[in-house]
């Protein structure tokens, strides 16, 4: 007995001849919170469609608590989706909208009452019961979507961006109740969301989806501090590239040159000196000093302060190197540090924390 | 933007003489003709009575109302039983020969619904084409008398008022959103549970409407039993044309007419009652 809950093995799908998904593996474990994330048309939504089972894959096979589902239809999956777009039945109201689940297997009417009474406890609507779904808010919506999945008591609930209709404040809010009611409940969510900031702050793991592709699985820090690809920095955060040409290796040490400087970096992943690489840094590892701070400036690029954007707590600079070339870096206060005045022109010096950069092979 | 206005105002007003002129004035005058008595040398003579109103109830009449009623329902289930799932099957059809097919549907309508019938006709013949088939294939051995039998009648409404049914339930299924159906099937509902909680309430505008575009006219198409029901067949809308133009009781043939469109207001008023504004709207 494995810990996964769900196996997923070579999926493949295509639509009219396109190849929607390619090959993909995935094991989610019992009880996580995980997240695919991707851009618009990566494949999330399909991914889930096969998950439920209301869609049938080219290829490829789903294992779902033990059980090969592959073949087998929605309705004995033991897994429920909270769609993209609610999909509450306009015709019925809310208690009976959250009973459908439960009246589909013949539960006894009273252990239903109770049920039905409790989810909406759970979700705040029980205020609620007589109306029907135009007659919700947004968000009421929501909760009612939820509640009738949930009802089920499912091995899994897949969730297809169910925050994206909603507005800052109420989406702020309903990420902390969701995020409460997976630890309530215990059940795996499969959480599909394109907002990076949403999928870092809520998911034990995300799986960062591309074009049909998992491009990396991992937990939040890990796809955010050590991106596998390219795309994958780009997508989640914001991220300085650097195309980095290797001059020579000393054993763990390579002599690179970035932007005309040549500078020293650990070389943790074994590159070869034929090799070409990138250097990715994220703005909040990147240092930037004035002229008079520093004395050894031979691990440090030359810049000088294009904007300011002072955000409170901390402040966002875009820098022109002498290429031209506009980074962006993000300085954040000490108390007791008055050196963070910088001003448009002023000329700096730009390093980071060793170690902090994230090197990557060039992709042909 | 002034001609705009003026030139609504005037199209407005058209439509309404138009209504005026060839609608509610004959209206008006039937209504008139059914409190007047039959007149020995006229048509009519000009003098009040509810002489024909009193015969509405009389047996004869009740039982003609009766086999009207029993026709219309029967042409109407038929015409759902038939229209439901090739209206389903056209609107989920996933390609853009759907068009088309409507086109199919509708192009009967530019024909005369006379002409039709008397396609009919020859298609039930003793030794016309259905005849035939099933002869050829030994299914009987001697043709059947199909025409001038209440089935030619029911074929003959059925025939005639099925793009009725099957545009309305179009329109309906159409706009049924399928991802409430995939809802439904996540939540575990089996094929008839999702039709019989989500799809047939949801389509059940579609029905009203299509059983309202059906069950009104079948009670009144004169010319289908006359033609396919030869003279065995009397329905209401029989009944009507005989007191005009055969008995020449003007004020009777106008008394049922004015009962028949009692009646049919009545059914629009439950329609109408039974129905929200929302699902109305749908059907157009
Ligand atoms: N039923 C279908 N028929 C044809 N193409 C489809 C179908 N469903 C999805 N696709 C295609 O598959 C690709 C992936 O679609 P999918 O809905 O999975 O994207 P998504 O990641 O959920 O995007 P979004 O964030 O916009 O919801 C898209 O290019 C889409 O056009
Ligand atoms: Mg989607």
């Amino acid at each position: 007995m494995t810990n996964s809950i769900i196996q997923i093995r070579n999926l493949c799908q295509s639509y009219h001849g396109q190849e929607v998904l390619h090959n993909i593996d995935l094991d989610i474990e019992r009880g996580e919170f995980i997240t695919l994330l991707g851009p618009s048309g990566c494949g999330k939504t399909t991914l889930l469609r096969l998950i439920s089972g209301l869609e049938s894959p080219d290829s490829g096979e789903i294992i779902i608590n033990g059980h090969d589902v592959t073949q087998v239809s929605p309705q004995e999956r033991f897994v429920n989706t909270v769609f993209q777009s609610f999909a509450l039945f306009p015709h019925m109201n809310v208690y009976d909208n959250v009973a459908f689940g439960l009246r589909c297997q013949h539960v006894a009417k009273d252990e239903i009452n109770e049920r039905v009474i409790a989810a909406l406890e759970m979700v705040k609507l029980e205020k609620f019961i007589h109306r029907k779904p135009n007659q919700l808010s947004g968000g009421q919506q929501q909760r009612v979507a939820i509640a009738r999945a949930v009802i089920n008591k499912p091995l899994v609930l897949l969730l297809d961006e169910p925050l994206s209709a909603l507005d800052y404040r109420l989406r702020k809010n309903m990420q902390m109740e969701l995020k409460a009611l997976q630890r309530q409940l215990g059940i795996t969510f499969v959480f599909v969301t394109h907002d990076q900031e949403e999928a870092l702050s809520m998911s034990d793991r995300v799986a960062v989806i591309q074009e049909g592709n998992i491009e990396q699985l991992g937990t939040p820090r890990e796809v955010y501090e050590e991106p596998n690809t390219l795309a994958v920095a780009k997508f989640i955060g914001e991220v300085n590239i650097f195309d980095t040409e290797i001059i020579e290796i000393n054993n763990d040490d390579l002599t690179v040159n970035i932007e005309g400087r040549t500078l020293t970096l650990k070389n943790h992943k074994g590159f070869r000196a034929d090799q070409k690489i990138y250097t990715l840094l994220r703005p909040e590892d990147i240092k930037v000093w004035d002229e008079s701070e520093v004395t050894d400036t031979s691990n440090m690029l030359p810049a000088v302060i294009e904007e300011v954007i002072y955000k409170g707590s901390l402040v966002d600079l875009s820098i022109r190197l002498p290429s031209d070339r506009i980074i962006y870096a993000t300085e954040f206060f000490n108390e007791d540090d008055d050196t963070l005045n910088y001003v448009h022109g002023e000329k700096v010096w730009v390093e980071w924390y060793p170690g902090w950069e994230v090197i990557l092979p060039h992709e042909d | 933007m002034k001609t705009n206005i003026l030139f609504r105002r005037i199209s407005i007003n058209i439509i309404w003489l138009w209504i005026g002129l060839f609608s509610l004035l004959p209206l008006l005058l039937v209504f008139v003709t059914s409190f007047l008595s039959q007149g020995t040398n006229q048509f009519i003579s000009y003098h009040f009575s509810l002489h024909s109103y009193a015969q509405l109830f009389s047996p004869l009449f009740l039982e003609v109302f009766a086999r009207s009623l029993c026709f219309a329902i029967v042409t109407t289930l038929c015409c759902l039983v038939i229209a439901y799932p090739f209206a389903f099957i056209l609107a989920r059809l996933k390609t853009n020969l759907k068009p088309l097919l409507l086109l199919l549907v509708i192009i009967p309508f530019w024909t005369s619904s006379l002409l039709r019938s008397y396609a009919v006709v020859i298609l039930l013949e003793a030794n016309g084409p259905l005849n035939s088939l099933l002869i050829h294939w030994h299914i009987i051995d001697k043709p059947l008398q199909l025409l001038y039998t209440n089935f030619a009648v029911v074929i003959g409404l059925v025939y005639s008022l099925l793009p009725f049914m099957i545009m309305p339930l179009y329109a309906n299924i159409e706009k049924l959103d399928q991802r409430l159906i995939d809802a439904a099937r996540d939540l575990g509902a089996n094929q008839s549970t999702v039709f019989a909680k989500v799809v047939l309430p949801l389509t059940m505008p579609g029905i009203l409407s299509g059983i309202l575009l059906v069950l009104l006219p079948a009670m009144t198409m004169f010319y289908i039993p006359d033609l396919l029901g030869g003279a065995k067949s009397l329905l209401l809308g029989n009944l009507i044309k005989m007191q005009y133009l055969a008995a020449r009781n003007w004020p009777m043939g106008s008394a049922v007419s004015i009962g028949l469109t009692v009646l049919m207001g009545g059914i629009l008023l439950i329609y109408w009652r039974f129905t929200s504004r929302r699902d109305r709207q749908a059907l157009v």
